[in-house]
């Protein structure tokens, strides 16, 4: 049973890529709304693969994901970002910083799907 | 020795017996060499009509298969082509799916509050996660002034955005009309330059005929080329849903502060006969 870290500020996202989880099957959802609260659930339970939004309040996805690369409970945990940013330099920046993989909103499900069910098996 | 021509005749009558004899065993060999060749052909002969008979089985049997394989052949094609069909309609219940959980998703959200504020930031979200519009503005009608204000903006500076006549330009007679805008041209290219009062797309939100504002969108997001089909079914989705949820959150919001001012009133007429 996989499970899923959404981190995601806005409730919208955070409904719509779990309508796409969902379909993973026995795949458990844990949402969280910022990077501080994304660790905070990473200590609390065992977790599969995160995926994160980069333009957050509080800790932003980069930092989340270069705190996470630099834990050794968590480093090997893959990480997605997904994000407005659509330049080529973000994305290599994210990629750089540790992420597995990079996709720009509006995200198409049928990708993410596909782009998690790899990274989980 | 008078007997002697008689035993030389003897020997010779016996020896003429001997050769006619060793004659007769030549003929009898060759004979049987001939009978035994003539077996052999017959022998052959026989093989041979047996391997036709194969031959001719093996051939029945190669074309029994050779239809057979045209038919799987034909039977394989016909699945390949089954196949593709459902990769196909896999991939349109995939993308219909995807539409209908944004769908879903935003007029879920637009209806999960009663806060003007929220209702203002679902719309917001909407827009930039849902459709990927990068600039853009929510107008809502002043009544008193006849003019549409901007009430919540996304990559703008609020102090640049001007107030709009209604009926003027093109937001303005979107407002009037209460019909979409849509640019036709190349989105990508005009949106270079960002005028405030041309947008790439202008949805007037509407309860039943009544306009109450417009969400105007200047630009997109670079890795957004276009719009698609789900971008028009939300364009209208905001058109209806956005309006209404706005509006009752604003008559909610009234009503609160209404009766929040009628609640103080009537507990300073409870107090006042105790002086």
């Amino acid at each position: 049973m996989p499970n899923i870290l959404v981190v995601e500020d806005s409730p919208t996202m955070r409904q719509l890529i779990g309508f796409a989880i969902k379909r993973i099957p026995e795949a458990k959802i844990i949402e969280a709304t910022d990077g501080v609260d994304a660790l905070k659930k990473l200590s609390a339970q065992d977790i599969d693969i995160i995926l994160a939004d980069i333009n957050m309040p509080i800790m932003d996805g980069l930092k989340l994901v270069s705190l996470v690369r630099n834990n050794p409970s968590y480093k090997n945990i893959p990480v997605i970002m997904i994000t407005t940013e659509g330049a080529e330099e973000d994305k290599n920046k994210a990629l750089a910083i540790g992420a597995n993989a990079y996709l720009t909103k509006p995200i198409q499900t049928q990708e993410l799907m596909k782009l998690v069910s790899n990274l989980l098996s | 020795m008078e007997n002697e021509p008689g035993i030389l005749k003897k020997v010779d009558e016996f020896l003429q017996i001997f050769k006619k004899g060793e004659e007769f065993t030549k003929d009898l060999i060759r004979e049987n060499e001939r009978l035994r060749f003539k077996m052999a052909q017959l022998e052959e002969a026989i093989q041979n009509t047996g391997n036709e008979d194969k031959i001719r089985l093996y051939e029945e049997r190669i074309k029994i298969l050779d239809q057979e394989i045209s038919s799987l052949t034909e039977r394989y094609k016909r699945v390949e082509e089954e196949n593709k069909d459902f990769a196909s309609k896999y991939l349109e219940v995939e993308t219909e799916n995807n539409n209908l959980a944004n769908l879903y998703v935003a007029s879920y959200q637009l209806h999960s509050t009663l806060d003007i504020n929220e209702v203002l930031r679902i719309v917001t979200e909407i827009i930039i996660n849902l459709i990927g519009a990068e600039k853009f503005t929510i107008f809502l009608v002043d009544d008193k002034t006849n003019e549409l204000v901007s009430v919540a903006s996304e990559g703008l500076l609020p102090g640049e955005i001007p107030r709009i006549t209604i009926g003027e330009g093109t937001i303005g007679r979107v407002a009037k009309d209460g019909e979409s805008y849509f640019l036709k041209d190349n989105v990508q290219e005009v949106q270079k330059e960002v005028d405030l009062t041309d947008p790439i797309v202008c949805i007037p939100l509407k309860i039943k005929e009544h306009v109450i504002g417009v969400i105007s969108i200047y630009s997109l997001f670079m890795q957004k080329a276009s719009f698609t089909d789900i971008d028009y079914e939300l364009f209208h989705l905001l058109a209806g849903h956005a309006a209404t949820a706005i509006f009752s959150s604003r008559l909610y919001t009234q009503s609160e502060r209404k009766l929040t001012t009628i609640q103080s009133f009537l507990e300073l007429l409870k107090e006042k006969p105790k002086r």
